[in-house]
């Protein structure tokens, strides 16, 4: 790497500085307030720590933190990377990521939809990957055929590489700009959001993954990627099968994004894989912690795709504690409650807690799912036997769970 | 309602206009006409399908701004829901849907886009995005409750003399000059998005009663007690 300027190595350092601060005065874990100091004293820091390293950005509705970490993995293959790994994914975290590994030759930064066309603009990344797009925080993130419009935009005219899910009609449209796009297969399996065509408003034809419009020609591309079943089939019409130990079938479509990620740095499947195979929890997400003799398994879900997919890794078999909070970082409206369909929860026991506990106890008791409210999550766990237990919660309500832990998940 | 054919639900383009939840209103009416024992039809009617105009409770909710364009030009072409109103029927028009309904509302860019004209109302793009937790004392005739809900929206809406304030806002921002939403017949308009009537059960009796008679009292706990604690987080003590 070359050399930061003077000012932009001070402003770096002393970011560094505020971090550690705030980690060892338990304010925080630093990775914002580093890179907002860092930002005042260098208005263009983010250019410059940027300059010079193979970037990747990542972003997407549901899934960045755990693709950004299986990237981050994979590169590992090939040198260090710097990543912002715990979510911080705004223009500050992407600061202080890239200062506390200032000779990575690679970075992967989770980056939030709403901030992709500034933090594309400003670091000039080699990669970008986008996944999915659904609603999602409405009373702060705003509209997502908007959202869409700002990456077509952003991304015209820039020799980025963009490697993106196909079977999202949004995303696909968003990416439409782009220089050279790698399509990929992932699928998307709430689509309460892409029943009309982004580009004429007409219906979209749907069948398996695939989409066409009925009144413009707007369709699918054909993918090079596939995400099949439980296995990758890659542009040689390879077949790897996954065998992750992170669970669900939205981690498999993250793995295949990362691969073909991987692949665009030159690294194959065969050395990419069991590097992806080794993540078994990424910031808590998929977990499992113990308490007398309960075994907890924690699933973030934070909008109705998210719970969708969160569904489809929950056990049947197994009872089920439900967490929502309203607080700022998960949207102050429970209207999204309304989107998911609970009925897949009837015939398991299902604990209700949260501080929004009585918006899902009038969504459950609407969807005729019969549930148990608890005031607080330790009464809902004291009301488990001892075994396995899923726990699905939303961004604040995680947090506090995990907190309760000791955050050592 | 004859007796012998089931209320008919009608939801309008959920494939444009449900952003956030507006499947709730369709999902409550449902359950509180089952549980009075009320058999229950819902169509849902998508864009590219035309509406019939033979259903009892019609439902439009919320949306972004082009696929709010998009709403408005499909139904002005359509003709089903006014002539489904001219019927009968009644209609619960929600945010983008309530701005519809009106003469003319302001696009993505602010230019003004021709509604339908089933409410004197007009509506423009409002300089600020009112967001949050709305509370109005309801205004006439349709019962001496509070709405409460949650609003999220851009719109200004002034009031035509063919039409009624639903409620005076005491939280919140709503039609924007101290109302919030509409009513006239058997139409209400509102800017409570998603699940209006989650919070309002009074508000989805209403309508019931209109296409079915009196009602035979149910439980309402669940509703209650979420009604009551969020009308106690955002009333001024």
């Amino acid at each position: 790497m070359t050399q930061l300027p003077l000012r932009a190595q001070l402003a770096s350092a002393l970011g560094r500085t505020a971090a550690t601060l705030s980690r060892v005065t338990g304010r925080g874990d630093g990775s914002v307030i580093g890179g907002r100091v860092g930002l005042i004293l260098e208005p263009d820091l983010l250019r410059k720590l940027a300059a010079d390293r193979k970037l990747v950005l990542v972003s997407a509705t549901n899934g960045k933190t755990t693709t950004t970490r299986l990237i981050t993995s994979e590169l590992q293959e090939l040198g260090e990377v710097a990543s912002n790994a715990f979510g911080a994914n705004m223009p500050a975290g992407h600061v202080s990521a890239l200062s506390q590994a200032k000779q990575a030759p690679f970075a992967v930064l989770e980056v939030d939809e709403k901030y992709l066309p500034e933090v594309l603009d400003t670091t000039g990344a080699t990669i970008v990957c986008l996944m999915n797009l659904s609603r999602d925080q409405m009373d702060r993130a705003g509209e997502i055929w908007l959202l869409a419009q700002k990456w077509q935009r952003a991304l015209a005219g820039k020799d980025t590489h963009v490697i993106a899910n196909c079977d999202d009609p949004l995303v696909t449209w968003g990416a439409s700009t782009a220089a050279r796009v790698t399509w990929v297969s992932c699928g998307q399996p709430w689509k309460e959001d892409s029943w009309c065509c982004p580009e004429c408003g007409g219906p979209l034809d749907r069948k398996g993954n695939d989409w066409a419009c009925r009144e413009c020609t707007f369709r699918r591309p054909e993918p090079t990627w596939v995400l099949d079943d439980d296995a990758v089939i890659d542009p040689r019409r390879q077949r790897w099968v996954l065998d992750l130990q992170l669970p669900g079938r939205a981690n498999r479509a993250n793995a295949v994004i990362a691969l073909a990620t991987a692949e665009a740095f030159g690294l194959p499947v065969d050395r990419a894989l069991p590097r992806l195979r080794e993540v078994r929890s990424v910031a808590g997400r998929y977990t499992t912690v113990e308490r007398d003799g309960r075994s907890l398994r924690l699933l973030l879900a934070k909008n109705p795709a998210g719970w969708l997919e969160a569904f489809e890794v929950a056990d049947p078999a197994l009872p089920i504690i439900l967490s929502v909070n309203a607080q700022g970082p998960d949207g102050r409206d429970t209207s999204w409650l309304w989107d998911v369909d609970y009925r897949v929860l009837s015939g398991r026991p299902v604990f209700v807690t949260g501080e929004r506990r009585l918006d899902l106890a009038l969504r459950l008791d609407v969807a005729g799912v019969p549930f148990q409210l608890c005031e607080t999550f330790e009464e809902a766990v004291a009301h488990q036997a001892a075994g396995r237990v899923d726990v699905i919660a939303n961004y604040t309500a995680f947090q506090q769970i995990r907190a309760e832990f000791g955050r050592a998940v | 309602m004859p007796s012998d054919s089931a209320l008919r639900i009608v939801w309008i383009y959920p494939d444009l206009l449900s952003t956030y939840g507006d499947q709730g209103n369709v999902l409550i009416l449902e359950q509180r006409a089952r549980k009075r024992g009320i058999p229950v039809e819902t169509v849902y009617v998508r864009s590219a399908d035309m509406v019939p105009d033979s259903g009892d409770i019609y439902l439009i909710g919320g949306g972004e701004d082009r696929p709010q364009i998009l709403a408005a030009e499909r139904l002005r072409r359509d003709g089903g829901l006014q002539r489904a109103i001219d019927l009968g029927a009644s209609l619960l028009a929600v945010c983008a849907g309530y701005q519809i309904m009106g003469s003319v509302f302001g696009g993505e860019e602010g230019q003004p886009v021709a509604g339908i004209g089933l409410l004197d109302i007009e509506s423009v793009r409002g300089p600020a995005r009112a967001v949050g937790e709305l509370a109005a004392e309801v205004d006439t005739g349709l019962g001496g409750h509070m709405l409460t809900g949650f609003e999220n929206h851009m719109g200004v809406t002034r009031l035509g003399p063919g039409v009624r304030p639903l409620s005076r806002t005491v939280v919140g921002t709503g039609n924007g000059d101290g109302t919030e939403g509409c009513h006239t017949g058997k139409i209400v308009g509102t800017y409570l998005h998603g699940p209006a009537l989650a919070r309002n059960p009074w508000l989805a009796d209403v309508f019931l009663s209109w296409a079915a008679g009196p009602l035979a009292p149910i439980d309402d706990s669940w509703y209650d007690r979420l009604r009551d604690e969020r009308l106690k987080a955002v009333l001024p003590r």
